[in-house]
Order: C-alpha cells, then structure tokens, then sequence
C-alpha cells in the first residue's frame, strides 16, 4: 500500500444531498455500536437520518457465516427524508459473509470498502464462497477499497496492554473512523460516547478511542480515496431541539408521559420477546418516575397483572409480540368485560410461529382488531415512525382512560430498531386528560356499570370507603353489575361495549389527504409504511402525477369521513405487509370503493422504488 | 393498614348476592369462617381485596362485601401479583381450586409463592373439577373413575403441600372444613403472616367427590387420622393424644406421645415439613393439618416498591420535562 501523503485540503470534496451507508459484519464484530454512532454523530450535525438496524435471530451465530451476519443500514441526508433508503451507496463488509449477502443490495458504482484480513480460505468456506468476489471480478459494477482491518488494528494498538484477541474487538472504530473521514465529520461525539462507557475501563476506552483516530488518519495519510463526500446539514429540519429517538425508546417514554398527562402511576407487566423486550428494559430504567415494572412468568401473567394494577388505580399495561398477544388474548377479553383501562403494545415481527422473530410485518392487524373470542371490540392504534411512537402511546393512554377499556398499540420491528431525529415537543403542548376517580358515592347511589357521556363506567380505587363492588368476567348487569346471565341483558351489554368502543370515533381527527385533494389515486397506509408511502408518492407527484397519500393512525374503528375523502379518488392503494388485511377491512367497511391491495410479506419494508413502480403502472393502466 | 373505629362484624362482610353454591358444599364452610376471622382483623373492609380465578370455589369475592376480582381461569395469582404490588397497603386474598391453581395455573402458583408476594392464599382442594360437573383433577387419587376417566385415572395425584414447600413458600398449611374451630386457627395465622401463605383446604365437593376425605376428617376419626402441627408444640395425636411422632434417621416414626418431637415450622431447611408432607403416602400414618412451615422471608410487593422509591431519592421524581429532554440533543435555528 502506497504511503504517499495526500494532505486533506488537496482531496476534492463533494457534495451529496443524502448517502446510504450499510456495515455489515459478524454479530460479534460490533456493527451495531459502529451504526449507531455515525447515526449520533449525523444526527447532532443537523442531517435528516434514517436508520435500520438488520440483525439475526441468534445471538452469535458461529463465526464468519451467512446466519452470522448483522447489518445496520443509515441514510443521512441534507433534505427531508422518511425512510432508511431502498439500497446503499457504501457497503463496509467485515467478512466475506456480509459482503456475499449484503452486496447484491448495493447500487451499481457504488464504494465496497472490505476488510481484507479476513478473506483467507478459511474465511471464503465459512462464507460458503467457492471463489474469491475480491479477484472473481464479481465486484467489477463497484469501486472496492481494500484494507486490512485486522492488520491496521494491530499496528495502531502496538504497546496496548489490551489481548490480542481485545485489540481485534476495536476493529469496528477503526472503521468508523475511515467512514468519518470520508464523510468528512467529526470525531468528538464517539470520543466522549467511549469516555462515558469505559469509564471504568480505561484501557478498552484508550484502545477503541486510539482505533478511531487511526482509522480517520489513515484516510488521511492513504491514498485509499479519490476524494471526500459531504452531506449538509438539513436546513428544512423545523426549528427547534432534537435528539435521535428509536422506536421502542420513544413507545416507552410516550407511555410514561401518558401516564403522567392522565395523573396515574403506570405499571407494566411484560414477558421478553423480541423485538418488544426493549420496551420493558427501557421503562425500567424509569423508576424515578414511579413507574413499576413487573417481570412476568409468561405473557399471560404479565398482562393479568397489569389488569390487576389497572383495578388499583394504576395505567397496567403490557407489551409483546405475535407470540404473546395470541397467548393475551384471554386476559384481553376480560379486560374488555371489566372495562379497565389497559394498554397492549404489540411490536409485530414476521410469522406465523416464531416466524422471523427480528424482522418486521404488520400481519397482526386482524389478530388485534378480531382475535378474540365472541364480541370482544378493543381500539387499535398504529404508530407510523419511531418518533410517531411517543405520540401514539399518550393517544392510547388517552383512550384507554376516557373510554375505560383496554387498547391495542401496534408497532413492528422496523419501527422498533429503526431511528429517526425527534423533534422534541413542548411539554406545554402534550395533551392532559386526568383521570377522574370517584372517591364517594354519588347522589342516588353507586353503580360500577353506569355510564357518563363516554359510555364510560366510573373508575373506583380499592381501598375507598363505601365504594366496595366486585367485579369479574361473567355477564354483568347493566348499572349494578352484578352477575346477570339474563339474555336481553346480554344483548344490551354486548351493545353497550361496542358502542362505546365505536364512540372513540368522536375524539379522534380525520385524516387529510397530503397531495391532490381529488385524483386519480389515494395511496393509503397504516403503520411502519407510512415512511415510503410518503417517499414514493412524493416521487411521483414531482413527475406531475395527480397522486395523494395518507396515512391511518387509528385503525379501529376507523375514523368518521372516509368515506367522503375515498369518494374523490378514482382508485385507493393500500400497500401492507401482510397478505393485504387492512384491504379487507376496507372493501368490509366502505363498500362500492376501488381498493387495490399491494402486499409484501418478506420481513422487509417496501422499498421506495418499488411502490412508485406500482403507483405508476396503477396510473397506466387507468388511462 | 389503617384501622376503622368501629369494628367489622361478620354480617358487614355478607355481599347482597345469593350464594349459588350446592347446598351441603363445603365451601358453605369456609365462607362462613373467612367471614368471622376477617371481621376480628381490624383492616377495614374496603382496604380487603379477594382475587380468584375459575371454578365452584372461585365464586368466593361475589360474597364477600369487600372489593373483589373474580378473573380467568388459573390467573389469579398474576392479578394478585399486580394488585398487591400497585397497592401495598390493600389485604389482598386470593381464593383458587385444585383445577384452577394446580392444573392450568400451576406456573402462576409456583411464582407468587416463590416471589412472596404478601398474598393469602385459600386453596379449596375438593380433589376433582367441580364447575365443569366432576372430571378428575391433578389432586384425584389415581384410579379415581369420573366421566373423562371411566377405567380409573392414570396419573399420580400432586400433592399441594409439597409442591408449595418446592417452590420456597414462606408459609404453608392445611385445613379441614368440617373442622371449624382448627380452620379459623390456621386462617388466623395465615392472615397474621407477613408474606405469601398457603393454606390447603379439604374441602367436600358433595356432588361430584362427595366424602372423599372422610376416611381422616370425620369428626370420630378425625383424631386418630390426623395429626395437627402446632409450632412449638409436641407432634401428638390420637383420640387419647397418646401418639406421638419422632423423626427416626430421615423419616417420622410413630412413637409414645413423651418422646414425641416437639414441632418446628421454621427450620433452616424445609426437610421436615416437606417429611411431614410426604406422611400422607405411608400407610398407618396420619394425616398432617396445621402449619407445615411458616419463616420470614423478604416480600416481592415491597421490594418492588422500595426500588421505585430509592431511584426516586437517587434520581429525583422525574418530571414529564426530563422524561423528553433528555439523551443527546442539538437545535436548529
Ligand atoms: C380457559 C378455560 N378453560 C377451561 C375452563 C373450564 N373450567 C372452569 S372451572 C374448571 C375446573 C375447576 O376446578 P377447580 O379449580 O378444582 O374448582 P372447583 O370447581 O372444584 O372449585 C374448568 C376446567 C375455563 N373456564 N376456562
Ligand atoms: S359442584 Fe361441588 S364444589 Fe361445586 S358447588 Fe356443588 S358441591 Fe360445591
Ligand atoms: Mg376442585
């Protein structure tokens, strides 16, 4: 390798509006940590960002092979981006196995930077590679910068008192730090992120820190490069402060904020699952904020539990994946017929079974609205992007303490992992709904099952005087309730919990359609599709197509004026990740509608590109 | 717990609703006891909570004038669970069968006890499934013939003492209802009991297992059959209370009433209560009722609750503020 110096200033810099760079390495290799902090980095520099994180079901599988392989995708952009980008610019492959895998996603002329130290013959066979990609000319549609990692490292650390085998584990910041020379950023906020968490251990905060600087040098002093890329800060990012949020991070906190704007504790019972478990960990750490977290047996317990602490005043709520729910779907039902407040966060991942338990889907949706047994109505939220998650659990604390009944967030693995600036919101603009408990018996006495203006039946903490009442999952008298298998009553009460579940309707907004008021086509979302739903149809409205988006947050019950807006389109598109399950509700709901179903169902979300495709040939083939 | 002024009687605890129960069921029994104790207790009513799941004997809280939680079948546990660590200060009861908490919510019942989570528990064993009109139960004695087992039971039955004591009970005992005066004494004691405590009942189902435990209940061989663990006490039984039994290497033996052992609920090791457990299976030896085991042991809704407040006095109370800004943060414009 060349040692001619090149000094910075003499390489050309270029600009670039947005860049997709995916690591892609061992599960042990410590590409998720590299990922997160060139997102951290891109973020406090004010681009727009995307993130998403690819991960495998095991934990390590062995070494250097295919299953082995964790990528973690970020695009960073100085305009107004919404999804994580369709296919990268930069691929850094720690190993043949994540550059056979992961370089078919790579755009032609796109830059492969590839550890060289680790494509000996043995590192080929664990990849199941019969030739090399690095002399095959399988790479000859892309610009391959060679570099041996593993070697570089060596060199960088000699005198650490570190192991060999430690040294080599600070591979991932020798990387970052040739990115971030690349793309010209700084390399403060790593520095300070490995001071705090090596704090007391300085010698692995030494060693990864010198990794870093050695890697941002040797795109200095080696002729490895061409030239650097820049990316500007966003200028169209609103006013105001930001930090990067994931998705189960901001579901967390909304829940905590949730509880706080209602004024009650909150209690969560959970069982690990992935990819919920993130949830129980976070609010867990809020303890200061009197929040009890209850580690459950199973899902059945945790979200028993939860129902219990509801009884007691507190906001119960639970969170899980397909799984889980099907394993809820009992508790569910008595949350239903005891109506109390309760929220079930269920982060889908792909299935049926165990399915995919790391990659995303949004085939729970009839699981969540249906799957219950007999009559059994339950409000279902969905959050659309991992910072869309924070105000989609106040809204299903809002409704789950107004209309005192359980409500079902939908969330999904892509929108769990994935990340995204959050502009933070002025705690004076966050919505209160206190919760009213009643503390004595009202004027012609208490009934546990009478109704305010909601349909609503009164909340009663155990432990206030005279308000002593049972409740349980046996059909219940209307106002008194008491047991009553009376079949009129039945009927009434069966009534009675789906109209009030219906009347949710009445607080919620109708959503507006973003592009042409009328037109040719409406394409309609719900969930995680929300973020290329807006990129593709943003493309093709720039080509002068008569196209609107729009975006369900609440999909059960659907909210008032639908109708009235599908009437305006000539046709509604609704791509989903599932077999096309929100299109059946549709066609159910809104009879004599054009909806055209698009699904996808392989653990991925859509691509941009392949929505603006459909979108197109949909506009074809209606003229 | 806060007291009330004036005192509970056992009428303010009868809830206006009918009881629907057999008549002649003994859980007719129990209710009636759990009345009189609860009304001596001097917790006020509305402080009292009875969780329950499914089952004859999970209709309890409907007559109980207290707050009640009658759930799903095998759950009660995690309910309680939830209740009592959301509310510390309510008595919270919980009331199951041997379907109930041994069959479907035998993962739930090893874990409230394991944790201890401060939870009376009232186990109503009648040794069959009542509500579901007579199948056999994990406690029916094998060859017991019922509808889903017309040439007898395969299985070998589970006994819930034991199976309390496996999973670090802090406290476990056993009752009779026909034996009113020796089931208010143990309920008592459960009830003064800090921590989770179990106590099974033999209770007579006189429909689908009726008699099944009136070969060491009934009132004229309840004596000889049976032999009550009192802490502190000498283990002696028989009508004249002139048996004894003395631990003889690892196993009781019966000796004279004098040279009997004296009783202990609190040993190191739950050996000798789960010996005592085991008795039942040896022939010619009495049943054991009373306090199997009763030890302190630190409680799960109190642990709980001390984290809640010990990151509050680290931390601070945080504010909906510090909830959101918070992490790494930058402004534009
Ligand atoms: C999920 C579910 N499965 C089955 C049942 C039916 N079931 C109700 S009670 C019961 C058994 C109750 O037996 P036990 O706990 O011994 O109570 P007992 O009636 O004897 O007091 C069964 C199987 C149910 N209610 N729910
Ligand atoms: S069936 Fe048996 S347990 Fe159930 S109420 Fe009747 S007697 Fe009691
Ligand atoms: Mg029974």
């Amino acid at each position: 390798m060349s040692t001619t110096r090149a000094s910075n200033a003499e390489l050309p810099l270029q600009q670039y509006e947005n860049i997709v760079i995916r690591f892609a390495g061992d599960s042990g290799d410590g590409m998720q940590i590299t990922g997160n902090q060139f997102t951290h980095t891109a973020a406090v520099i004010g681009n727009d960002l995307a993130t998403f994180p690819d991960f495998p079901a095991e934990i390590r599988a062995p070494a250097g092979t295919v299953p082995g392989v964790s990528g973690f995708q970020v695009r960073f952009s100085s305009s107004d981006i919404h999804t994580p980008g369709d296919q990268p610019d930069v691929l850094v492959a720690m190993n043949p196995a994540a550059l056979a895998i992961n370089v078919k996603d790579l755009k032609t002329g796109g830059i492969v930077i590839v550890n060289t130290g680790q494509f000996g013959e043995r590192d080929l066979a664990k990849a199941g590679l019969a030739s090399n990609p690095l002399t095959d000319g399988s790479l000859k549609a892309f610009r391959v910068i060679e570099i041996d990692i593993n070697q570089r490292v060596k060199e960088a650390l000699t005198g650490s008192p570190l192991t060999p085998k430690e040294v080599q584990r600070c591979k991932n910041f020798y990387t970052l730090g040739l990115m971030y020379w690349l793309y010209n950023r700084p390399l403060e906020n790593t520095i300070k992120w490995l001071g705090e968490k090596f704090a007391s251990k300085p010698d692995l905060r030494d060693a990864n820190t010198k990794a870093l600087q050695a890697g941002f040098n040797a795109g200095d002093i080696q002729e490895l490069f061409q030239g650097r890329f820049e990316v500007a800060p966003c200028a169209s990012m609103p006013k105001g402060t930001y930090r990067n949020i994931m998705g189960n991070e901001a579901l967390a906190m909304g829940l905590v904020a949730g509880a706080e704007l209602a004024g009650v504790p909150l209690f969560c019972g959970s069982y690990p699952i992935t990819p919920a478990s993130g949830i129980l960990e976070q609010l867990a750490s809020y303890k200061n904020y009197g929040v009890l977290t209850f580690q459950a047996e199973d899902e059945i317990a945790a979200i028993c539990a939860a129902i219990g602490a509801s009884y007691t005043g507190h906001l119960g709520m639970t969170s899980t994946s397909g799984p889980g729910m099907a394993l809820k779907s009992e508790a569910m039902g008595l949350a239903v017929s005891l109506e109390l407040p309760l929220v079930i966060v269920d982060v889908q991942r792909g299935g049926p079974s165990t399915g995919l338990p790391t990659k995303t889907e949004q085939a729970d949706l009839l699981q969540a609205i249906f799957g219950r047994n007999s009559e059994a109505p339950i409000p279902v939220l969905a959050c659309s992007m991992p910072s869309d998650a924070f105000d989609c659990a106040i809204e299903a604390v809002r409704i789950a303490v107004q209309y005192m009944t359980p409500v079902i967030l939908l969330s999904d693995g892509y929108i769990a992992n994935g990340s995204e600036p959050w502009r933070l919101p002025k705690i004076e603009d966050l919505p209160r709904f206190p919760a009213k408990f009643l503390t004595k018996v009202p004027e012609g006495g208490f009934m546990p099952y009478a109704r305010d203006d909601k349909r609503a039946r009164p909340w009663v903490k155990p432990g206030t005087p005279e308000l002593e009442h049972r409740i349980g999952g046996i059909e219940k008298s209307h106002l008194t309730g008491n047991i009553n298998y009376d079949p009129l009553n039945h009927e009434f009460m069966v009534r009675m919990r789906n109209d009030k579940v219906m009347g949710v309707r009445d607080t919620i907004p109708t959503p507006k359609p973003k592009g042409p008021d009328s037109g040719d086509l409406l394409v309609l979302g719900w969930g995680s599709t929300a973020g290329s739903i807006a990129s593709a149809v943003e493309v093709v409205q720039a080509r002068g197509r008569k196209v609107a988006a729009m975006h369900l947050r609440h999909v059960w019950p659907l909210p008032k004026g639908l109708d009235a807006i599908f009437a305006r389109y000539r046709a509604i598109l609704v791509p989903e990740m599932n077999l096309g399950q929100m299109a059946r509700i549709l066609r159910s709901e809104y009879g004599g509608v054009n909806f055209v179903s698009y699904p996808k169902v392989q653990g991925q979300p859509f691509f941009t590109a392949e929505l603006v495709t459909k979108i197109e040939e949909l506009l074809e083939t209606k003229r | 717990m806060t007291l009330d002024n004036a005192p509970l009687t056992k009428k303010d605890l009868k809830s206006d609703q009918d009881v629907r129960w057999c008549p002649g069921c003994g859980d007719y029994a129990i209710l009636n006891s759990v009345q009189g104790i609860m009304a001596g207790l001097g917790i006020p009513r509305h402080q009292m909570l009875f969780v329950s799941g499914i089952g004859c004997s999970s209709r309890f809280p409907y007559y109980m004038n207290t707050y009640g939680l009658h759930s799903i079948h095998g759950r009660a546990p995690a309910f309680a669970t939830g209740i009592k660590t959301a509310n510390p200060e309510l008595s919270v009861w919980m009331v199951t069968g041997d379907g109930d908490g041994l069959s479907i919510g035998g993962n739930h019942f090893a874990h409230i006890l394991r944790r201890n989570v401060d939870v009376k528990i009232l186990l109503f064993n009648n040794e069959v499934y009542g509500l579901t009109k007579g199948q056999f139960s994990p406690t029916s004695p094998q060859g017991m013939k019922t509808k889903t087992s017309p040439m007898g039971s395969v299985e070998r039955p589970m006994n819930p003492v034991s199976f309390a004591l496996g999973c670090g009970a802090s406290f476990v005992a056993r009752t009779i209802d026909t034996h009113q005066k020796h089931m208010e004494q143990t309920l008592l004691a459960a009830a003064h009991h800090k921590g989770a405590a179990l106590v099974e009942i033999y209770q007579n189902c006189v429909i689908f297992n009726d008699g099944f435990i009136e070969g060491v209940a009934e009132k004229s061989v309840r004596d000889e059959k049976t032999i009550d663990l009192r802490p502190g006490e000498p283990l002696v039984f028989g009508k004249a209370r002139d048996k004894g039994l003395k631990m003889a290497g690892w196993e009781p033996a019966i000796v004279e009433a004098a040279q009997a052992d004296t009783w202990k609920a609190d040993h190191a090791s739950p050996g000798p209560a789960f010996a005592m457990a085991q008795l039942q299976n040896q022939a010619g030896m009495p049943r054991p009722i009373g306090i199997f085991r009763s030890v302190a042991a630190p409680l799960f809704d109190q642990g709980m609750n001390e984290q809640v407040q010990k990151s509050i006095a680290k931390k601070g109370r945080g504010s909906l503020k510090d909830l959101v800004y918070s992490g790494e943060m930058w402004t534009v414009g």
